[in-house]
């Protein structure tokens, strides 16, 4: 359990700087997920057109690990078709609670495959996945979603 | 003060800094003995068995509800009961007493502080009854204002519910004067005293409240086990919310009568072996005294309070000069959890997040904090780790 692969420099730039940090207006589709554990807490705004994600914000609270997981997530999602950002969301949640093997999974990942790590830590799992269960909301087509990880 | 050698855990973690006493506290040698005893040698049932081992395990539970009443210096044991826990004990308070008692009008009084075990039963209550429940504002040092808290009693409060100490600021209350200003008022006096059982003494009969509830795990004690102190004024009124075997009197058909406290309100087999644990623990903080363990803690306390002021990436949250050993705290930079994940590297064990009271964040207007609170196995060399390790955690972070 290597601390410093946890905290890359990767992951703490994404924390200070996090990516389309900011709240949509006319959102076709946003969830809210929290922990309510530990309360990390964020919005999540997607204007998807022709089945394609064509803008992604997030707003919010949390951790570095749940902000740069976050930040990460919209830069990667951003342009990809929705059966296609499915796959990758599924991906993610594997990788989690499982070995990464599959050389499309990884392929699939891109860069979010440094969050393996969190792995090692697996009271911070839950941070990690928040964004991606409230995208899994968020895409199940309906306004207004409030998710939790407990 | 020295008394890390008396618990095991130490011996299992040699290297482990434990500053989270607030949440849970570990146990002496004595208790898990104790505990370890009773189940090898003296177990059974209680207050049915015709055979011995029975009767050792009724006896020994009686001597620990005799045990608590003396350590609180109730008057009588009849106003000791045992429940699962704090959160069971302000519930029992909640639905078996003022459920009851409620009026149209009337008025709960807590503050913006509590914990959520006194906060969301009387949140529930009201919205059950429809009646008005009052937060109490407290100072921005985190501070109990007693001026700003007689405007919130009028003569439609019903009930008064406040913690003794609070378990995020450390910010100790000024519950004398609140039982008085209680009792001039007319209005049942609940006190929170999770935070407080195992740092101070308590005396019920100078204080004088309708009821006072502490667990046993956050005074060396095992979990599961809590007491609801309940006066003579109200626990002939209380009703049980828990019905089956122990708390009757006689089952029929047509009805059933129920025993007399403390019993009316110990449905089914209670904590047995957890109660005799308790007893043990009292016998533990009782063979050091409470007066010597508050000196102590108020030592690390001063030391924690001093080291971390001097840091200014490092604020304090609460401070309030009556204080007492439950500090919390926020690293410029870091969250929390982070924090928390980097000082468990370095074997610091600190609580992290809201606290169960998110009334208490959104006052403060923080999402969460890093919290370090103390026992009597804490040194100050305890505080000094903690120090290095936020240095190192602010190293992690590139700081």
């Amino acid at each position: 359990m290597s601390l410093k692969k946890l905290y890359q420099q990767v992951l703490l730039d994404h924390n200070k700087n996090p990516r389309n940090f900011h709240v949509i207006d006319h959102a076709t589709h946003y969830a809210h997920g929290v922990n309510p554990l530990c309360g990390d807490d964020y919005h999540l705004f997607i204007t998807i057109e022709n089945n394609r994600i064509v803008n992604i914000g997030f707003h919010g609270n949390g951790c570095a690990i749940s902000k740069s997981v976050s930040s990460m997530m919209t830069e990667h999602v951003m342009n990809k078709s929705v059966t296609e950002v499915i796959q990758i969301k599924d991906q993610f949640i594997d990788l989690m609670t499982n070995e990464l093997t599959d050389e499309s999974a990884t392929h699939l990942l891109g860069h979010l495959t440094l969050f393996e790590t969190v792995k090692d830590f697996p009271i911070r799992v839950k941070c990690a996945t928040l964004i991606w269960r409230a995208l899994e909301a968020a895409l199940s087509n309906e306004l207004s979603k409030k998710v939790s990880t407990e | 003060m020295n008394r890390r050698s008396d618990f095991p855990i130490f011996h299992a973690h040699p290297d482990l800094v434990y500053l989270d006493s607030g949440a849970t506290t570990h146990k002496p040698r004595g208790v898990i003995d104790a505990i370890s005893h009773c189940y090898s040698s003296s177990y059974g049932t209680v207050h049915r068995g015709i055979y011995d081992l029975s009767v050792q395990s009724t006896n020994q539970y009686n001597q620990a509800r005799e045990a608590v009443k003396r350590y609180m210096n109730a008057s009588s044991s009849r106003n000791i009961l045992f429940t699962r826990g704090t959160t069971d004990s302000i519930n029992l308070a909640a639905f078996g007493y003022l459920d009851h008692r409620l009026e149209t009008g009337d008025e709960i009084l807590i503050t913006e502080v509590e914990h959520h075990a006194n906060f969301v039963p009387w949140q529930q209550l009201a919205k059950r009854h429809n009646i008005d429940l009052k937060f109490a504002p407290i100072d921005d040092d985190g501070s109990f204002n007693m001026n700003v808290f007689k405007e919130y009693v009028t003569p439609k409060t019903k009930m008064i519910a406040v913690t003794h100490i609070s378990n995020v600021l450390g910010t100790i209350f000024p519950v004398q004067e609140i039982a008085t200003l209680a009792k001039e008022n007319g209005s049942v006096l609940l006190i929170d005293g999770a935070q407080a059982i195992a740092h101070q003494a308590v005396d019920m009969q100078a204080l004088a409240p309708d009821f006072y509830c502490f667990s046993g795990h956050k005074m060396y004690g095992p979990s599961g086990i809590g007491i609801c102190y309940a006066s003579d004024a109200v626990i002939d009124e209380m009703q049980p919310i828990s019905f089956g075997g122990d708390m009757i009197e006689t089952v029929k058909k047509e009805g059933t009568t129920f025993t007399q406290p403390p019993l009316k309100f110990e449905a089914g087999t209670p904590p047995i072996v957890e109660a005799i644990g308790l007893h043990a623990a009292i016998d533990y903080v009782s063979s050091i005294g409470l007066s010597d363990i508050q000196a102590h803690e108020d030592a690390l306390t001063h030391h924690a309070l001093s080291e971390l002021s001097g840091i200014d990436w490092v604020s304090v949250l609460g401070k309030a000069k009556h204080r007492s050993s439950t500090i919390s705290f926020n690293v410029d930079g870091i969250h929390p959890h982070d924090l928390g994940t980097i000082l468990d590297s370095d074997n610091i064990a600190v609580r992290v997040g809201h606290h169960c009271a998110q009334p208490t964040m959104t006052r403060f207007n923080v999402p969460a904090t890093a919290r370090v609170s103390f026992g009597v196995y804490n040194q100050h060399s305890d505080i000094d780790r903690l120090v290095q390790s936020l240095y190192h955690a602010r190293e992690v972070f590139g700081l």
